[in-house]
């Protein structure tokens, strides 16, 4: 069921003090704070509640992170599997049920087409109506569109080019091998889903974090918790910037192996190239990169084990368990293929597992950076009133997860409250 | 310079370092730089390479002094060999390239250098160049750099400091990466 909004208000357009963009986890979360202090809010959605969960994800997916973690403000997991991953239906029932069992006041259905500023408020426009709203609270998603190199112009027109966004299972391929472009979490599931379909698969490998599901013991994301590493603010990190681009860790729901990252992939039957660095006369060329990016990777992963060990040590969890392990590093082939004819027909699709970003098409106000990424400092936009959230390492470095939705939600309408306490509207008169 | 309390010293102004990225990224513009070098045939497979100008920081700018490089080939070419050949010239470029990525890298870590050595070598099958076979690059075949590094830090920090470097490296990535090369004649 659909939530209702709030009883009395004009129910396509109207005056309103915040206007929430986008019902998944991060604007339920948000919506719960406003809620529990009173301030008037709607939630609008482009779709159904949980609309990217349900829509925009491949049928085996799982959450990276286990069942304990899955928690919104005031709502825990509560079933019977712990230490299990969910798959994309149930977190769409764990978002849905948050929003009736909170009575979210959300519009479905109901596409944001602008967002501008109006008489020191906003102005948001819908296709059903316009909103005019002290302020706005960006909450649509980090992950709308795929992020595709312009080297895929390049690619034979008889290849077919998937992103992570239209895939949905292997049975969309047509026979024959497969690029998969991008060795991060995505990459890898998907890599490994092909392969196991009967795909030949050859994988770029770029920049990427590697990281065992289990560690002494203890899910990985466990340790992350514990020792504080998923709280790591964002104005106290080295250098934010980097850390914001940091790809997503090559993990999968699942705990059938202890890694999932390219010693496996490559045992499995892959062939493991270079970053994709070029199309020339047909031919894919691959960076001589590779070792550097496998040695970067293992060193980073051998320095996140180290600080567990060190926190484990320090507070008194290394006596529950088991002793610090080694790691095999990644093994990179003797012989590296720098080059593949993509005419000689041995590659018949290729996947673009190159990362994601916001879509902001819609956000005709002066907030985004020259590379089109909307300008923060840890969720308060550039513009007084405009907040976002959702996006990695937005204020803690667990800001992308569903449950790094709480904190960052608390403290953005905490910050939020102050400021409409402030700030009286200027014009409230009018109601379209 | 700066002076302050800081043990370490590379001979490496990592403020000035830190400072120009900050100052770049407000202004992107001023990061777009055009290297130039000149080049004089003299005789055979002998010629003389000079560089001084470049274009940096939105405007022209100059090196303290005229650099010049003479590139031949060795007597078993049937050369006169009156300098490096041009491959060995990209050897070096990788490791000058490499070496003062480590240098800025530990400074910025604050791991104090005491000796850094590293030992370049490219494969490289002539019957590419002599057209002999058509299935063998002309190039490398492949480049091994073995470094040897005295410094005030772990084995892993060490290794650390070289992936660092090798990612932020100008010719690392022109090695390993294609780039458009538009040849023209007047």
């Amino acid at each position: 069921m659909t939530p209702k909004p709030e009883a009395g208000k004009c129910p396509g357009s109207g005056a309103i003090d915040v206007i929430v963009i986008g019902a998944g986890h991060s604007g339920l979360a948000i919506s719960h704070f406003l809620t529990a202090r009173s301030i008037e809010h709607l939630v609008l959605e482009r779709g159904e509640i949980a609309n990217s969960w349900r829509r925009e994800r491949w049928d085996s997916l799982r959450l990276l992170t286990p069942n304990w973690q899955s928690r919104l403000p005031g709502v825990s997991y509560s079933g019977d599997d712990p230490d299990g991953f969910m798959t994309m239906s149930e977190v769409v029932d764990f978002i849905s049920d948050y929003a009736a069992a909170t009575g979210t006041p959300v519009r479905t259905g109901t596409t944001v087409t602008s967002v501008a500023s109006l008489d020191g408020g906003f102005n948001v426009s819908t296709d059903r109506g316009d909103w005019r709203c002290r302020a706005v609270i960006v909450a649509s998603g980090a992950c709308n569109l795929p992020v595709v190199p312009s080297v895929s112009e390049a690619i034979p027109k008889d290849i077919l080019q998937l992103t992570p966004l239209e895939y949905r299972n292997p049975r969309q391929l047509p026979p024959g091998g497969v690029l998969v472009v991008g060795a991060s979490s995505t990459g890898l599931q998907l890599a490994d889903e092909m392969q196991r379909a009967g795909h030949e698969v050859t994988l770029a490998v770029g920049e990427h974090v590697r990281m065992p599901r289990v560690y002494r013991g203890r899910d990985i994301q466990w340790w992350m918790h514990a020792a504080g590493i998923l709280d790591q603010r964002y104005d106290e990190a080295d250098d934010i910037a980097r850390a914001r681009r940091v790809p997503s860790p090559q993990l999968v729901g699942s705990r059938a192996q202890t890694f999932m990252d390219i010693n496996l992939l490559a045992a499995r039957g892959a062939r493991i190239v270079g970053r994709l660095a070029g199309i020339r006369d047909g031919k894919a060329l691959f960076s001589g990169s590779l070792r550097n990016v496998c040695a970067l990777a293992d060193l980073k992963m051998h320095r996140l084990l180290a600080a567990i060990d060190e926190w484990a040590a320090q507070s008194g969890h290394a006596v529950d368990v088991p002793p610090a392990g080694t790691f095999p590093p990644t093994r990179v082939p003797r012989s590296l293929c720098l080059n593949l004819d993509l005419a000689a027909g041995a590659i018949r699709t290729v996947l673009w597992a190159t990362g994601y970003r916001p879509d902001y098409s819609w956000l005709d106000v002066q907030a985004l950076d020259r590379k089109g990424r909307i300008r923060h400092d840890g969720g308060r936009g550039f513009l007084p009133g405009l907040y976002v959230i959702g996006l990695p390492f937005l204020r803690r470095r667990k800001s992308s997860f569903i449950h790094g939705a709480e904190d960052d939600a608390r403290d953005l309408v905490d910050h939020l409250a102050g400021w409409l306490a402030t700030h009286a509207p200027r014009s409230r008169t009018r109601v379209a | 310079m700066s002076t302050n309390q800081v043990s370490v010293n590379n001979g490496v102004n990592v403020e000035a370092l830190l400072g120009a990225r900050e100052a770049l990224t407000e202004a992107p513009e001023g990061a777009k730089f055009t290297w130039r070098a000149t080049c004089d045939w003299i005789n055979g497979t002998h010629s003389a390479t000079t560089v001084r100008g470049f274009f940096g920081l939105g405007d022209e700018q100059s090196h303290r002094t005229e650099f010049r490089f003479e590139t031949d080939h060795p007597e078993v070419f049937a050369s006169e060999d009156n300098g490096a050949t041009p491959v060995e010239i990209v050897l070096a470029g990788l490791a000058g390239c490499l070496t003062a990525g480590i240098a800025s890298v530990a400074q910025n870590r604050n791991i104090q250098l005491r000796s850094v050595k590293a030992t370049l070598e490219g494969g490289m099958d002539l019957q590419g160049i002599l057209g002999i076979d058509g299935d063998v690059r002309n190039g490398f075949d492949g480049i091994k750099v073995h470094y040897d590094i005295d410094a005030d830090a772990s084995r892993e920090d060490i290794a650390a400091l070289v992936a660092q470097s090798q990612k932020r490296s100008a010719v690392f990535d022109i090695i390993t990466n294609p780039t458009d090369v538009t040849v023209t004649v007047a």
